[in-house]
């Protein structure tokens, strides 16, 4: 359905009259609650200069805030390319026509997807130094972790992508002699990636989300420097973390917004690839996308 | 299983997995709740309730949910003493609930928004034509069919809730994950066996559920 506007008539008089009463009470009803919690802030002194300013010095920023934001992106950027890899193997695993492959793969991506990250972060970091009797660093149970669960993630999306590819794509390969790893990465992938485009990109930002996760490992990431360790030193936990979370949400939207230009560029470049619904095709996908 | 033998230990275990069932039950009946509600206002008439759904849904959707479970923690009770509950256990329980139903009613709502845009447009125009209005076109026509279009993603969403509740645990709750890291630090000689017992659980039971949902889906698909 093609907006909204779809499920209602153009307002006439009646409507236009009734809309604004909605408006009206509505919008009250949001600035109180607005006040309310404004209220409630104020109460506690949570407006005091003292609580804020931490955020206008350049030491803060430059001590807690930007190494928490680097920490993020490099166990981000690391997971991605890791997690891609995963995907784009185990979905080919997944795919193949030897059995001691694909079952191997299918088990290996249900039972990743089937965990909770957090479990995983835990038997990384304090389980397997029993078994190799060293420590893990944090940033590598944090980057295992979230590899091993947005891999099996990823690999669904592949999956679901390379098979929604109209079979005269593979066909017409086969026809002109490709052999079946070729067929695989020259026609499928491609096709399946582009598809995908949507899935892959809001799984990359439900790992970069994830990573807020390292706090508990002691990894020095952005919740763990610049709001745990922002509020020891100035006692001011509510601020930091509305901080943080703006943070969160301004990488998190440059991201999405990568992928609508990305999504639109190769319309542009007039790639006619099967327009696939992305939740349709991910099936019974547990957990895909948050 | 030598660690599961001992009845504290299969105490710690049961106990830990009966709060992610607790949890998964209250935040997913409070999610569903919520969820529907900024459906409904993000497709409303009315410019102030979209703006309201789509702030929330922009706001909790971007935001990592340890971050908002750290917030209703050491935000909302510890500095603002805004409390729960007078039983310290389930206060952190109750405000477990509150982070994780505010983030996923962010996912329910936007599930069902792609759900109600799978509904074509003749139907609510026709519902329109035979002079339905807004919230009777909502509530007769295109809900019951986007509803089924969205079962599949709502036990995703489903599944991804019962996975977030560990993340609670990170706020002091017993839950599974750090009963799983007290017994691993007691008995580091069976960590394997731990892992396996804790993470076959979850998979033992999420796979199937996942799997239920999909042949759900397929059973009550709309067939166009």
């Amino acid at each position: 359905m093609s907006g909204n506007t779809v499920l209602y008539d153009h307002p006439g008089p009646r409507a236009k009259v009734r809309n604004a009463i909605l408006t009206a009470v509505f919008g009250a009803l949001i600035l109180a609650l607005l006040y309310w919690i404004y209220r409630k802030f104020d109460e506690k002194g949570q407006f005091t200069k003292v609580l804020w300013e931490p955020f206008l010095q350049g030491d803060t920023w430059k001590n807690f805030i930007i190494p928490g934001i680097e920490g993020t992106l490099k166990a981000a950027a690391t997971a991605m390319v890791f997690a891609l890899a995963f995907g784009l193997i185990f979905s080919v695993g997944r795919l193949s026509e030897h059995r001691w492959i694909s079952i191997p793969a299918g088990v290996i991506v249900e039972f990743f997807r089937a965990v909770p990250l957090l479990l995983m972060i835990f038997f990384i970091s304090f389980g397997v130094p029993f078994l190799i009797h060293q420590p893990v660093p944090p940033f590598w149970s944090v980057v295992i972790g979230l590899t091993l669960y947005n891999g099996s993630v990823l690999a669904e999306a592949f999956r679901a992508g390379i098979r929604a590819v109209p079979s005269g794509q593979s066909e017409a390969a086969y026809a002109i002699g490709m052999r079946k790893s070729a067929v695989m990465q020259h026609i499928l992938v491609p096709q399946a990636a582009r598809a995908m485009l949507p899935v892959i990109i809001s799984q990359l930002v439900v790992l970069l989300k994830d990573t807020a996760l390292g706090y508990i490992v002691s990894y020095p990431e952005l919740l763990q420097l610049g709001v745990n360790v922002v509020a020891a030193n100035y006692f001011n936990v509510i601020q930091a973390a509305i901080v943080a979370a703006v943070l969160y949400i301004i990488v998190n939207f440059a991201l999405t917004g990568l992928a609508n230009y990305l999504d639109r560029r190769t319309q542009r470049r007039g790639i006619r690839t099967q327009k696939l619904d992305p939740g349709a095709a991910m099936g019974n996908a547990p957990g895909g996308g948050l | 299983m030598p660690v599961f033998s001992d009845p504290a230990n299969f105490d710690a275990y049961v106990s830990g997995f009966m709060w992610i069932l607790k949890m998964t039950g209250a935040s997913a009946a409070l999610a569903l709740v919520l969820g529907v509600l900024l459906a409904g206002m993000r497709v409303s008439p009315v410019p102030v309730l979209r703006w309201f759904g789509a702030a929330w849904v922009n706001i909790f959707r971007n935001t990592p949910l340890t971050l908002i479970i750290f917030f209703c923690y050491f935000g909302l009770y510890a500095t603002l003493t805004i409390s729960l509950s007078d039983d310290l256990i389930l206060n952190n329980f109750w405000l477990g609930v509150v982070g994780l139903s505010v983030y996923t009613a962010a996912f329910v709502c936007e599930a069902l928004r792609s759900g109600i845009n799978t509904v074509p447009p003749g139907q609510a125009e026709a519902a329109r034509a035979i002079g339905l209005t807004f919230s009777q076109t909502l509530r007769i026509v295109v809900l019951p069919q986007a509803g089924r279009a969205v079962i599949a993603p709502l036990g995703s969403v489903l599944i991804a809730l019962c996975k977030n509740s560990t993340i609670v645990g990170t706020i002091g709750l017993l839950e599974a994950s750090n009963i799983m890291k007290q017994l691993i630090n007691d008995n580091g000689d069976q960590v394997i066996l731990i892992f396996l017992v804790f993470a076959g659980t979850f998979a033992a039971v999420l796979i199937p559920v996942g799997y239920f949902f999909g042949w759900l889906a397929n059973r009550l698909a709309v067939k166009r």
